[in-house]
């Protein structure tokens, strides 16, 4: 055992229950706010607070017009401020493609773009790729494909191919491969998923 | 991240007047921006947002060459007609870097500017003379895979991570930049520099300057070219070794020569030397193994890198075989012919 408080701690949760663990959330609601603003903001405040920058942008096809910290990153403002958690976060350094959603139509990694900087931009996310309860036709291929295991990558994987199609380069295997290496499957899932991709392609 | 005031320019005047102090910065693309941010290696105190400049033009020149805004987007220019037309190192070069959503994001001006990816640059509990000099180099005799064998100094053996600069270094691209106090152009030979003994300084670009534009010269190679990029995974990752090749052969002689590596130094490697040695050499296996000598004479490794001696020498006689040939190397199958 080692005596390090950080290595200490991570025991003290490993051995709570999962019951222990979200009864303590439950009792702990300042905790959880704590967190989450430090997710969304990260460490090392400055002397001066940043100034909250108006914004307006459409996403999913609704107009918001907010006020936000200008640290405050796409996908933090959709997951943390908009509750549209279809967008996951996995690396947040753009090395995974997990937060992929179409910006202005264009596929972009959401944990590297600065909300305030979407000034009158149109974002769309996995929530927003459908027509109402309808499924997009690439949600309907993976499903039929069964491209995924976890599905973590899923909603960032589907709103990538959507980019890629709409792009209209990537026409082989091999070029649909190199144009979806942005987005990392640690399932392992890819043959599935260049299959399911390859149907929409073939349909469109 | 710390805290940042944000601020947003509508042309260049203005962007010039809103970055002036200590702790501002520029933010187009921010794909390395915000994620240096993050990590608190790169800490403004105020971003210039430039994405509404009206620099994303890709223009012909009077004299044959093109001139590239700073805010073309790397997808557009790769896909752009006049640059896989008369520049497909380029576009090929941009093509084998990043991935699609980062292409879409990432500026012309802020991929000549990124910043290396040595790790140690990166992780803020170790020393790093580039993030915060005099206090050591972690990679010297460290984790030094990804870092540098050529014109490397005592204090930083970080590498420039770009694809596409690799090729604008071997068109010899120019770059234009601006400031309150006037205009210049900086060869791409002379923009990013050597670490030395100030490796936190990765360009001659200076406070209070903003990249305009990039020109292309006339001459684009487009007949016998390649870029080739080798790397730990097929895809989305950073070079090993990258070698943009371009030649003029006229009867199995070469006229011109134009040789840069990328993943080997602090810059776009070019050795003039052994471009000129190339010169009216018949294209042949011996030539080009000749070249390869000549560009790797002072190469040194420091362990986990010293295979890239080994590998970049192959590197480049393959990618002037290839060049030579007419069959550049495909960025989308990876098949090494």
């Amino acid at each position: 055992m080692s005596d390090k408080p950080g290595e200490q701690s991570y025991q003290s949760i490993a051995h709570t229950t999962r019951r222990e663990l979200a009864g303590a959330f439950v009792a702990a609601p300042m905790a959880m706010t704590l967190q989450i603003s430090l997710a969304s903001a990260q460490s090392t405040p400055a002397a001066a607070p940043s100034l909250p920058s108006p914004v307006g942008v459409t996403i999913n096809g609704r107009l918001y017009a907010l006020s936000l910290d200008p640290r405050t990153t796409l996908i933090d403002l959709l997951r943390e401020r908009l509750d549209l958690t279809g967008t996951k976060k996995g690396c947040d350094q753009g090395q995974c493609g997990a937060c992929t959603v179409l910006m202005n139509g264009r596929r972009v990694n959401s944990c590297l773009v600065l909300a305030v900087m979407c000034e009158g931009a149109q974002i769309t996310t996995i929530e927003g790729l459908g027509k109402g309860a309808q499924l997009h036709p690439l949600q309907q291929a993976f499903i039929d494909r069964d491209a995924f295991q976890c599905g973590y990558c899923t909603p960032g994987q589907i709103c990538s191919a959507a980019g890629m199609i709409s792009e209209g380069r990537a026409r082989t295997a091999d070029e649909i491969r190199e144009a979806m290496s942005g987005n990392i499957c640690r399932c392992g899932a890819y043959p599935n998923i260049v299959a399911a991709i390859q149907d929409v392609m073939g349909q469109s | 991240m710390i805290t940042f005031e944000y601020a947003r320019a509508s042309d260049v005047p203005e962007a010039l007047r809103l970055v002036a102090g200590d702790r501002a910065k520029f933010i187009a693309g921010g794909t390395n921006l915000v994620d240096l941010m993050k990590v608190d290696v790169e800490r403004p105190t105020k971003l210039v947002d430039i994405t509404r400049l009206p620099l994303s033009g890709v223009d012909r020149l009077q004299g044959g060459g093109v001139l590239v805004g700073a805010l073309v987007r790397n997808s557009d220019l790769a896909n752009h007609p006049l640059v896989q037309e008369r520049y497909p190192v380029l576009a090929s070069a941009i093509m084998a870097g990043a991935s699609g959503q980062l292409r879409n994001m990432a500026s012309t001006g802020g991929n000549v500017l990124q910043r290396t990816r040595c790790p140690y640059f990166y992780d803020t509990a170790t020393p790093c003379n580039k993030r915060v000099p005099g206090t050591g180099c972690s990679a010297i005799d460290g984790f030094n895979r990804n870092n540098g064998i050529l014109g490397t100094s005592a204090s930083c053996i970080a590498t420039h991570p770009s694809d596409m600069c690799v090729a604008l270094a071997m068109l010899g691209a120019i770059v234009h930049v601006s400031s309150l106090s006037g205009d210049r152009q900086i060869p791409m030979a002379d923009f990013h520099r050597l670490p030395g003994d100030t490796p936190n300084r990765d360009t001659n670009l200076e406070s209070g300057e903003i990249i305009t534009a990039v020109e292309l010269p006339a001459v684009g190679y487009a007949a016998n070219y390649t870029y080739l990029k080798i790397r730990d995974r097929m895809s989305y990752a950073f070079a090993l070794v990258s070698v943009a090749a371009g030649l003029i052969v006229e009867g199995g002689v070469i006229k011109d020569a134009r040789l840069a590596l990328g993943g080997v130094a602090h810059k776009p490697w070019r050795n003039p030397a052994a471009e000129v040695a190339l010169r009216g050499q018949p294209a042949n296996t011996a030539t080009f193994s000749g070249a390869a000598d000549l560009l790797l004479r002072d190469a040194k490794g420091y362990g986990h890198n010293t295979f890239k001696i080994d590998l970049a020498r192959r590197c480049i006689s393959r990618a002037l075989t290839q060049a030579a040939r007419g069959t550049p190397q495909s960025q989308s199958n990876k098949k090494i012919l």
